[in-house]
């Protein structure tokens, strides 16, 4: 096992060990439930949206050269500088070399998990820059210096007590049990910074080939106060997020929103599509959109999960995965979390590393059935397992399922093995939930069931040969 | 009609009587029944594992063993859905991949055989008490079961059907995963059997016997007094 | 700069990564097989079947933008005339108390807005930050209104450039009715057919008034953009 798996584990059984925890997760998830249900129960066919949004997609990766060689050329003749960035570090140098250049001491960001994924606020403080987070639950996990919890929602894990607490002593604010007062205390922080930021950083939804512009989903009017009043701007941008037209958005964003919020559009919806244009009043001067592969072309040479690069980051395969419920977003180690990031991460950060989050799941196929884009995720999972013992076997499971294969491929071994169970369990109740237990795993929580005193098998063959015998007396 | 009964390992073993119960029903509404001999697992540890050599040669068995049925029930959503969505998968660009893609549309869940092959709703079972319906993940999402079940469970004399909020969140079992990761395991199978409390229910119904044994063995550990039953077996009950 | 683009590097890995075409694994069956090369996916006259519904008359759409509104807690007003906007923006102004407000040089709104007579910044010809934020209001005109979401379509002519929408706390949108669309793809055929192919740099949809649910996931109104947002609709 690898240092980051046994790490998974000792924090998920951290995390599910504490009630109060999963009961917090699991509240907030069925009120986002309620809510998505009943804005999914507004669309005419939900199902055929789906199907679209997925074909427009795979039109858009599939054929991604063509689409991003658009993008940059439309962009690009707005005023725009474009970069593509091969790898994380050549994305950090590039936004800390523009930094320098035009001496910005102080950054506003807005959301953006791309970012995070190149470790982007670590490159900027280190060359000098503060970096402030402006959306309300990124500013809350960067004061209490954590990772952000969910791809959406960064701070949900925390009660209205703990960012109060969190707020006195960080900000020296009066203790308040009012969200709204809360926010209110953030929104008084970040008005100043906005004014005096001398750049913006973003991320990018989407990226429209046709159009040459990016667009950004928000609910507080950060991106647009942080795109808005510095004299740069800089935005993020993964390479799969391309749309090919200006039209499907009319379709990823309503989406986009129910499937991943439950709301019926996210508040704003931005298009951007160059710096201040000729004539217009206001407007960063300078608008650069950093373009990143960091390893999205692996997972893009690879064409049986190529799919996963359809991901929208909506965050609904989280919101109703069994396993995120239970032991929250930190337990990941990862940038992306729950069924997506166990996709994922393999790809972008070595599968022998990642692989223990494909294998922590019953693969019961609720992020499958929930995402808006129609990313096959659970059976992802089962290929990374598969990818996994393919390049590197354990040797444990080797010789278990040599044992095993015999067994099952001999129906007279098995049937004796079936025999013998009866006969075993009555010992095992000698060690039942002991460390001798080699069944330690399953009996320190469950009970067992009893072996039959006769199998199916065997029932069945009497029941033939009873049969037999009857029509041989007849 | 001919039907060859697919009996899953851990059933055969721990459950026969789920086996028992679905001969009974399938003969009582007239099919002729057989029971392959030598059946033994249909290969999902492995499969699941990531160990697909290893689990193609125990499906290749399993693919011999029905080669000869015209319809195939399983016992356990779970395992049929390795036969009929994951065996097309695993033998793809193999030697055994016409057979695997030959069994695929003979094999049919119980319930599912039950409604949309038979045509039964009522199949004159009597039980009394009040149930709750558990929804196998592999069932539900891999095969599309949801209305089957209820529909015969709604026919039953006597039995009062109570749905619990979570009836389509998984158990937590998960085969291997179940004791690779006991504790999230565990965890998801708490949640379940809250969810099971909240009904106040006397049996929990489901058609798949590892969903079953996950939540039996945390209610027993828990103390909850619920009993766990398969479909077939409130079936077979007249 | 402080590196060099990447791009011929990049744009070499994902021709080399596409020469494996990848199986439509989700496409109905009529779609199974790789889509000829002039059959794309489907076009936004499309979506209109699967979205949520939007009735054929300017009626039906008035109705839903008004409930959509009501939802999202944007405030509507009907007026049937210019002057009847000009006594609500007054009493607007009057209960909620504003001093000082921001508008643009736009035919319909800035005629209105005058008519408070109250010291006013326009952002037309640039503007100082610190002064567009001690404004208790902005008023600014729109592209469109959009049936289906309760959206207000904006861009850097109709409203005043990026910040004015969204700085100060209140934010009021005079529309003309004609302007209100049935839905998001109206909304983006109407901005393509005004602007392409010289886009403004700035498109916002707005949909409510600002908003956060970051906290325990309750809403909270006002996060960090306008906490009030009142839609004028004129003749
Ligand atoms: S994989 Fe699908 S459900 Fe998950 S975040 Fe991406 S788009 Fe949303």
């Amino acid at each position: 096992m690898t240092a980051y798996a046994r790490e998974f584990k000792r924090m998920a059984a951290r995390y599910t060990s504490d009630l109060r925890h999963r009961g917090l997760i699991q509240r907030a998830l069925k009120g986002y439930e309620t809510k998505r249900d009943e804005y999914k129960g507004r669309y005419q066919n939900w199902s055929e949206a789906r199907q679209a949004a997925s074909e427009i997609k795979w039109e858009a990766i599939n054929h991604l050269d063509r689409h991003l060689a658009e993008f940059i050329t439309k962009i690009e003749a707005r005023g725009t500088r474009v970069f593509v960035a091969g790898t994380g570090a050549q994305a950090r140098d590039y936004i800390v070399g523009v930094a320098k250049q035009n001496r910005v001491r102080s950054i506003i960001k807005s959301k953006s998990m791309t970012a995070e994924e190149i470790g982007l606020n670590e490159a900027l403080e280190h060359a000098g820059c503060t970096v402030f987070e402006s959306d309300l639950g990124e500013f809350i996990v960067q004061l209490r210096r954590e990772k952000p919890y969910h791809l959406v929602f960064p701070a949900m894990h925390l009660t209205r007590d703990e960012i109060s607490r969190l707020f006195h002593d960080e900000l020296g604010s009066e203790p308040t049990d009012s969200p709204e007062e809360l926010t209110m205390i953030a929104r008084r922080v970040m008005r100043k910074n906005y004014c005096a930021a001398d750049m913006g950083i973003s991320g990018a939804n989407f990226a429209v080939a046709e159009t040459g512009m990016i667009s950004i989903t928000e609910n507080e009017g950060n991106a647009r106060l942080s795109t808005s009043l510095p004299k740069i701007h800089i935005a993020l941008v993964g390479i799969e997020k391309i749309v090919p037209r200006l039209e499907d958005l009319a379709l990823f964003l309503p989406m986009l929103a129910t499937a991943g919020a439950g709301q019926p559009l996210t508040c704003y919806n931005t298009l951007y599509g160059g710096p201040r244009q000729p004539g217009e009043c206001d407007g960063p001067e300078q608008f650069h959109v950093v373009l990143l592969d960091n390893r999205r072309t692996e997972l893009l040479a690879d064409p049986e999960q190529r799919d996963a690069l359809h991901c929208i980051r909506c965050g609904a395969c989280l919101n109703v995965c069994p396993i995120f419920r239970n032991v929250g977003g930190h337990a990941y180690g990862t940038t992306y979390q729950g069924p997506i990031g166990s996709v994922i991460t393999p790809h972008l950060r070595g599968l022998q590393d990642w692989k223990h989050l494909s294998a922590s799941s019953s693969l019961c196929g609720a992020c499958t059935e929930a995402c808006p884009v129609g990313i096959d995720l659970h059976h992802h999972l089962l290929q990374n397992r598969r990818n996994a013992a393919r390049e590197r076997p354990s040797l444990s499971e080797k010789i278990l399922y040599a044992g095993f294969v015999f067994i099952m491929r001999h129906p007279v071994l098995y049937r004796l093995s079936t025999r013998l169970a009866p006969v075993f369990f009555p010992l095992h109740r000698l060690v039942k939930g002991t460390f001798f237990d080699p069944l330690r795993a399953w009996t320190q929580t469950r009970d067992l069931p009893v072996p039959a005193r006769q199998s199916f098998h065997a029932y069945w063959n009497d029941k033939m040969s009873n049969r037999k015998a009857r029509h041989g007396g007849n | 009609m001919k039907v060859s009964l697919f009996i899953p390992c851990f059933v055969d073993q721990f459950y026969p009587q789920v086996g028992v119960s679905m001969a009974q029903v399938l003969e009582r509404l007239g099919c002729e029944v057989d029971y392959p001999p030598g059946q033994t697992c249909c290969g999902q540890p492995p499969f699941n594992s990531g160990y697909w050599n290893e689990a193609r040669a125990v499906a290749g068995h399993s693919l011999k063993t029905f080669a000869k049925s015209e319809i195939i029930v399983s016992a356990s959503g779970s395992c049929g859905t390795m036969m009929k969505v994951f065996y097309p998968e695993l033998f793809k660009d193999t030697e055994q991949e016409f057979e695997a893609r030959k069994i695929a549309p003979k094999v049919h869940e119980f319930s599912e055989f039950l409604v949309n092959i038979l045509g039964v709703r009522d199949v004159g079972a009597k039980f009394s008490g009040t149930a709750t319906f558990h929804d196998g993940c592999h069932g539900l999402r891999e095969l599309g079961i949801k209305r089957e079940p209820r529909e015969l469970l709604k026919h039953v004399r006597g039995l009062e059907l109570v749905e619990m909020a979570e009836a389509e969140t998984c158990c937590g079992f998960g085969g291997t995963f179940s004791v690779k990761f006991p504790s999230i395991s565990t965890a998801m199978g708490e949640v379940k059997c809250d969810s099971i409390a909240e009904t106040r229910a006397e049996y929990v119904i489901s058609n798949d016997s590892s969903c079953l044994m996950q939540i039996q063995g945390l209610l027993d550990r828990r103390g909850q007094k619920a009993r766990c039953l398969h479909l077939a077996e409130i079936l077979a009950q007249t | 700069m402080a590196a060099t683009d990447q791009r011929n590097e990049v744009f070499a890995r994902i021709r080399e990564a596409l020469r494996v075409p990848a199986p439509h694994r989700h496409a109905a069956p009529a779609h199974d097989a790789a889509p000829a090369p002039n059959d794309g996916p489907p076009a936004s006259d499309a979506f209109r079947a699967w979205l949520p519904a939007v009735g054929p008359s300017l009626n039906d759409q008035l109705v839903m933008f008004a409930f959509n509104c009501n939802q999202l807690r944007t405030e509507l007003r009907t007026l049937a005339s210019l002057d009847e906007a000009a006594a609500q923006l007054a009493l607007l102004a009057r209960e909620n108390n504003w001093r000082q407000i921001a508008s643009h040089r736009h035919p319909l709104v800035l005629p209105l807005a005058e008519k408070l007579a109250l010291p006013t910044l326009l952002t037309d010809d640039g503007y100082a930050i610190p002064d567009l934020e001690r404004c208790h209001a902005a008023i600014t005109g729109c592209d469109a209104l959009v049936a289906q979401t309760g959206s207000i379509l904006v861009s850097s002519g109709s409203a005043g450039g990026r910040a004015l929408s969204v700085l100060p706390p209140h934010h009021v949108v005079i529309a003309q009715r004609s302007q209100l669309v049935p839905d998001l793809a109206a909304a983006l055929a109407l901005a393509r057919e005004r602007y392409a192919p010289n886009w403004p740099s700035f498109l916002s949809f707005i949909t409510g008034p600002s908003r956060t649910g970051d906290i325990e996931r309750i809403l909270v109104l006002g996060a960090h953009g306008p906490k009030q947002l009142t839609v004028l609709i004129v003749p």
